[in-house]
C-alpha cells in the first residue's frame, strides 16, 4: 500500500506537482491502480455492452419488431440501445461508489493512507470522485462507440451522449459515495442494488417507455435519476432531443450530483476525521 | 481432562528422549518429522514426546519450522515423513477424532467478525458438537476467565487487539481440551495482556491441561514451560528445562560492558581471558561468566573504564542468540 | 466426541494405520450441520440482505408483465401459444436459481477463504474439508430454496404459472442452484483476486442473457443455438421451461442429468482444492 500512495506524478516530476492541486495527487493511485487491471476491466466495458445490445437490441428485438413494428419510432434495438447506455453509466458509478469506498475506508484503508500524506479529506473525496468520472467517461465512450458502430447514432447531437452518460453517473455516485462512507459493513450496498438499482433498471424507460407503466406510476419514474439519464440519452442519440426538455433532465442530474457532493463532504469528513 | 488422570509426575524431568514408559502414555510422539513444501524443507526430521500435564516449548526464530509443526500435530497438515502420534492416533486418519480432544490458538486469530463474543465461543463449541445449553454455559464461565463477559453481546470487530487474543483462548478452551496448542499467544500484544495471558495459562496447567507453546519470547519460555527445544532451520538446536539449558549453552552471569568510543572497545577485547566465554556487539562486549563481580573488579583492576556496566543472570535469550545466531532469519 | 470412548485412544495404536479411512462420500458427516448454522447465525444479524432478495423476481416479473408483455406479444411454444410473461417466467425462475447460487459460492466464499480465514477456525476442530464443503453447499441450497419459494409466489400471484406441475419447477431450481454453486465454489478456489471477478462475470452475463431466458432459440443462427444448448443455464432453462408448461420431453431427462452431473464433478473439484488450500 505504501507503494501506491506514491502517486505516480510524485516520482517523475516534483517541481511540477507542487502547482498542481492536491487531490490530483489521489486521482493518481486510483489510476496507478486501474493500469495493473484495466485488461479485464476493459474487456468487461467492451463485452458487456455488445452482450446486452445483441441479446436485448437484436435478439428480443426481433420479436418486439415482428409485433409491434417500432417503439417510440424506431427499431427496438435503436430505443433500448441509449438506454443501456444510461443504466451502465448507472451501474459502473454504483459499483465503483459503493465496495471501493468502503474498502478504502475499511478494508485496505486507502483514504488513512493518503491522509497521512499532506492531502486533506476533500482531497481525498475529489481525487476519487474525479477516478469514477474518468471511468464513466471510458465506458460510456465505449458504449457509444458501439452505438455508432451499429448505425444507431442519427445526428452529430449523439456526440453530447457522452456527457450526458457521464453525467448520469455522476448523479449517482456521489450520493451513493456519501451513503457509503456511513457504513459499517456492505450489507447496505446490496440493498442500494435491490431496492434501487435493479428496480431504476427494469422501471425507468430502457426496456419499455414509462407512458406504458399504470398512470399513478409514470410520475413516480418521472422523479428517478435514471429516467432523466435515459430520456437525456436517447433524445441525443436518435436526434430528437429538445433544448427545454433537456435542461430539465440535465438540471435534475446536476442537482442530484451536486447535493450528493455536498453530502459526501459531510460524511467523508464524519468518518475519517476523528 | 482425561489428561489430569494419566499424568505422570516422573516423565516431568526428562528430555526429547524419554523412557519407554513415558511414550506410552505421551500425549504426542513424533519420530523423524518431516515436513516439505515443494523443495523447502520446513521442518527436516525431529523427534519428541509431549507428556500429560506438561507445558512444552517451541522457541526459535521465525522461519525455523515451529508453526508447521504445530500444524501437523493439530492435524490441519500432514506430514511429508516420519511418524507422528497425536493422542495415540494417527493424524492422517483419525483427524477428526485427535482435533475433537485438541484446543488450538493459532499464530493469526481467526475468529469470526461478522459474529458477536458470545455466539464465537456458542458456534465453536457447536463444531464439536456440544449442545447448544451446554455451550451457552461453558461459553460464560470462559468469558469470565477471558474478562471479556461485558463485552459479550458486541461484535469481534469491536474488540481491540488483546481482547481478541483472550477470546481465542477462550474459544479454543470451550471444547474443554486434553491439550492445548498455542502459537506465539502473545505476541502483539501489550504488557499487561502478555501478563494477564500468562497467568491465565499458568492457571490451566495447574488445572491438569498440557500445554504446547511456541514463542519468540524468551521470557515467556521460562515463565511457562517445563520442557523446551531451541528450533532452527527445521532442526533441534536444543532441547530440556530452561534451567538445563541456561547450564548447558550459558554461564550462570553475564558482564555487559559499553565503552565510550569504538577504540575503547577495541582496546578492551584483551578481557576475553577474564572470562569463559566472550561476545563482541557492535555496541557492547558481553562476557559470559560463573561470577560476574569478580570479573568485573578485574575489568576495574585493569584500570578500564567502561561508560556502563551491568551484571545480570544468565537468561534463555543467551541460550536463544548463542544457538540461533544473532543474524536476523527473514 | 460421541463416537469414541476416550479411553482407549491412547493405546489402540495399531487400527488406524492399517485401515485407511477417508472420509466417504461427498456428503461430509452429520456435523456439515453446524456449517449451515453459522451461516444462519451470521445472516440473523443481516436479515435484510436474505429479504431484500425476496423482492427481485417481483420487480422482474412485474416489468416484463408491464411492459415487454405487450411490446413482444405471445409467442408460439411447440404446439400452444403462450403470453410472454408465462414464457418468461420459469425461465428466470433458473436464471435467478443460478445468480443466487453464484454469489453465494463466489464472492461470499471467496471473502471467507482469503480475508476471513473462517475455515481455518473451522478445521481446528473434528469438521473436515468434506464438512465444509457440505456445509456450504446444504446453506446455499436452504437460500436458494427460500428465493425459488418467494419466486414461484410471485410467479402465481401474477399468474404466470400455468399449470400445476409449475410445482414441480421448484426442486428443479434447487437442481440448478446445486450445479452453478458446486462450480461456483471450484471456480473460486482458482481466483487469485478480486480483479478476477470481472472474467467470472464476463462469462456469467452473456449466459444470463443468451440463454433462452428472453426469448426462444429459434432467434438464434444454427450455429449460435448448438453453442447456447451446451450451456448449463439452458440446460436449466428449458427443463423448467418445460415443467411449467407441463409440455414434457426426454429431453429434460438429459437436462436434469447434465446439471446433476456438472454438480457432484464440481463438488469433487471444490473438496480436492479445498483441501489443498486449507491444509497444506
Amino acid at each position: 500500500m505504501a507503494l501506491a500512495t506514491r502517486a505516480p506524478s510524485a516520482t517523475r516530476a516534483p517541481s511540477v506537482t507542487r502547482a498542481r492541486p492536491l487531490w490530483v495527487r489521489s486521482l493518481g493511485y486510483w489510476v496507478f491502480q486501474y493500469k495493473r487491471t484495466w485488461r479485464s476491466s476493459l474487456s468487461t466495458s467492451v463485452l458487456e455492452p455488445l452482450v446486452y445490445l445483441a441479446a436485448m437490441g437484436i435478439g428480443l428485438g426481433a420479436l418486439v419488431d415482428h409485433h409491434v413494428h417500432h417503439v417510440g419510432g424506431v427499431s427496438y434495438l435503436a430505443f433500448v440501445g441509449p438506454g443501456l447506455l444510461a443504466s451502465a453509466a448507472m451501474q459502473v458509478a454504483v459499483s465503483e461508489a459503493t465496495y471501493p469506498v468502503m474498502g478504502a475506508i475499511k478494508w485496505v484503508k486507502t483514504y488513512l493512507a493518503m491522509l497521512a500524506t499532506p492531502l486533506r479529506v476533500v482531497d481525498v473525496l475529489r481525487g476519487h470522485m474525479a477516478w469514477i468520472a474518468l471511468r464513466l467517461t471510458l465506458a460510456t465512450g465505449i458504449f457509444l462507440g458501439i452505438l455508432v458502430g451499429f448505425g444507431l447514432a442519427r445526428s452529430w447531437e449523439a456526440a453530447f451522449a457522452l456527457p450526458a452518460g457521464v453525467l448520469t453517473g455522476l448523479a449517482f455516485c456521489a450520493p451513493v459515495a456519501a451513503f457509503a462512507a456511513t457504513r459499517e459493513n456492505d450489507v447496505a450496498f446490496s440493498v442500494i442494488y435491490r431496492f434501487g438499482v435493479v428496480p431504476l433498471f427494469l422501471f425507468s424507460g430502457v426496456f419499455f417507455p414509462i407512458t406504458m407503466l399504470p398512470g399513478w406510476l409514470q410520475p413516480v419514474a418521472w422523479a428517478t435519476p435514471l429516467f432523466h439519464g435515459v430520456a437525456l440519452c436517447r433524445s441525443l442519440v436518435l436526434g430528437d432531443a429538445t433544448l427545454g426538455i433537456s435542461v430539465v433532465h440535465v438540471a435534475y442530474l446536476v442537482a442530484l450530483g451536486a447535493g450528493g457532493y455536498a453530502a459526501a463532504r459531510v460524511t467523508y469528513r464524519r468518518r475519517l476525521v476523528q | 481432562m482425561v489428561a489430569a488422570a494419566r499424568g505422570t509426575p516422573g516423565a516431568v524431568a526428562s528430555a526429547a528422549a524419554p523412557s519407554a514408559g513415558a511414550q506410552d502414555t505421551a500425549l504426542v510422539v513424533a519420530r523423524g518429522l518431516v515436513k516439505r513444501f515443494g523443495q523447502f524443507t520446513a521442518v527436516g526430521g525431529i523427534d519428541f514426546e509431549i507428556v500429560p500435564g506438561e507445558c512444552f516449548g517451541f522457541l526459535g526464530p521465525n522461519g525455523a519450522g515451529k508453526t508447521s509443526t504445530m500444524r501437523m500435530i493439530s492435524c490441519m497438515s500432514p506430514a511429508s515423513g516420519g511418524t507422528l502420534r497425536v493422542l495415540g492416533m494417527d493424524p492422517a486418519t483419525d483427524g477428526p477424532r485427535i482435533r475433537a480432544r485438541l484446543g488450538l490458538v493459532p499464530q493469526e486469530d481467526s475468529l469470526d467478525l461478522e459474529l458477536t463474543v458470545l455466539d464465537n465461543l456458542i458456534l465453536y463449541a457447536r463444531y464439536f458438537d456440544i449442545p447448544k445449553a451446554e455451550a451457552r454455559r461453558r461459553a460464560a464461565s470462559l468469558l469470565e476467565l477471558a474478562q471479556l463477559s461485558e463485552r459479550a453481546r458486541d461484535k469481534v470487530e469491536s474488540l481491540s487487539g488483546g481482547m481478541k487474543r483472550r477470546l481465542t483462548i477462550a474459544r479454543a478452551l470451550v471444547s474443554q481440551p486434553d491439550l492445548l496448542i498455542l502459537d506465539e499467544p502473545t505476541t502483539g500484544l501489550d504488557p499487561q495482556a502478555r501478563h494477564l495471558l500468562w497467568d491465565r495459562l499458568y492457571r490451566l496447567k495447574q488445572e491438569g491441561v498440557t500445554l504446547l507453546v511456541t514463542t519468540h519470547y524468551m521470557e515467556e519460555a521460562e515463565q511457562l514451560c517445563d520442557r523446551l527445544v531451541i528450533m532452527d532451520h527445521g532442526r533441534f538446536a536444543a532441547h530440556g528445562t530452561p534451567l538445563e539449558l541456561i547450564g548447558r549453552y550459558s554461564t550462570r552471569e553475564v558482564v555487559e560492558l559499553r565503552f565510550a568510543t569504538p577504540r575503547e572497545q577495541a582496546d578492551a577485547l584483551a578481557l576475553g581471558e577474564t572470562a569463559q566465554r566472550m561476545e563482541v556487539l557492535p555496541d557492547r562486549i558481553l562476557l559470559y561468566t560463573a561470577d560476574g563481580d569478580a570479573v568485573l573488579a578485574e575489568v576495574h583492576r585493569r584500570g578500564y573504564a567502561p561508560v556502563s556496566e551491568l551484571v545480570r543472570r544468565s537468561t534463555l535469550e543467551d541460550v536463544f542468540l548463542r544457538l540461533t545466531g544473532r543474524r536476523l532469519v527473514d | 466426541m460421541s463416537t469414541t470412548p476416550a479411553g482407549d485412544t491412547t493405546r489402540g495404536t495399531t487400527s488406524g494405520t492399517t485401515l485407511r479411512i477417508t472420509p466417504a462420500a461427498l456428503l461430509g458427516s452429520r456435523r456439515a450441520v453446524h456449517m449451515v448454522e453459522r451461516n444462519v447465525y451470521v445472516y440473523r444479524r443481516s436479515w435484510i440482505f436474505l429479504v431484500s432478495g425476496f423482492f427481485e423476481p417481483f420487480f422482474y416479473l412485474l416489468s416484463i408483465g408491464i411492459g415487454m408483455s405487450s411490446l413482444v406479444g405471445p409467442l408460439r411454444v411447440g404446439a400452444e401459444t403462450v403470453a410472454y410473461p408465462v414464457f418468461v417466467a420459469p425461465g428466470l425462475l433458473a436464471s435467478s436459481a443460478m445468480n443466487g447460487a453464484l454469489f453465494d459460492s463466489t464472492f461470499n466464499l471467496f471473502h471467507k477463504l482469503k480475508f476471513a480465514h473462517t475455515y481455518d477456525a473451522v478445521l481446528s476442530t473434528p469438521l473436515t474439508v468434506a464438512d465444509v464443503v457440505a456445509g456450504e453447499m446444504g446453506w446455499s441450497l436452504l437460500r436458494s430454496g427460500l428465493y425459488a419459494l418467494s419466486f414461484m409466489c410471485a410467479m402465481a400471484a401474477l399468474g404466470d404459472a400455468r399449470t400445476s406441475w409449475a410445482a414441480l419447477c421448484y426442486p428443479e431450481a434447487l437442481l440448478v442452484a446445486f450445479a452453478f454453486s458446486a462450480v461456483g465454489m471450484a471456480t473460486t478456489t482458482y481466483l487469485r483476486g478480486w480483479r478476477d471477478f470481472e472474467m467470472v462475470m464476463l462469462a456469467i452475463v452473456p449466459m444470463f442473457l443468451f440463454s433462452a431466458t428472453f426469448y426462444p432459440l429459434s432467434v438464434y443462427p444454427g450455429w449460435l443455438q448448438a453453442v447456447v444448448r451446451l450451456t448449463p443455464l439452458y440446460q436449466g432453462v428449458a427443463l423448467l421451461r418445460g415443467t411449467d408448461l407441463g409440455s414434457f420431453q426426454w429431453a429434460m431427462a438429459g437436462h436434469a442429468a447434465y446439471l446433476a452431473i456438472l454438480g457432484l464433478v464440481g463438488l469433487a473439484a471444490t473438496r480436492a482444492r479445498l483441501g489443498r488450500l486449507l491444509l497444506p
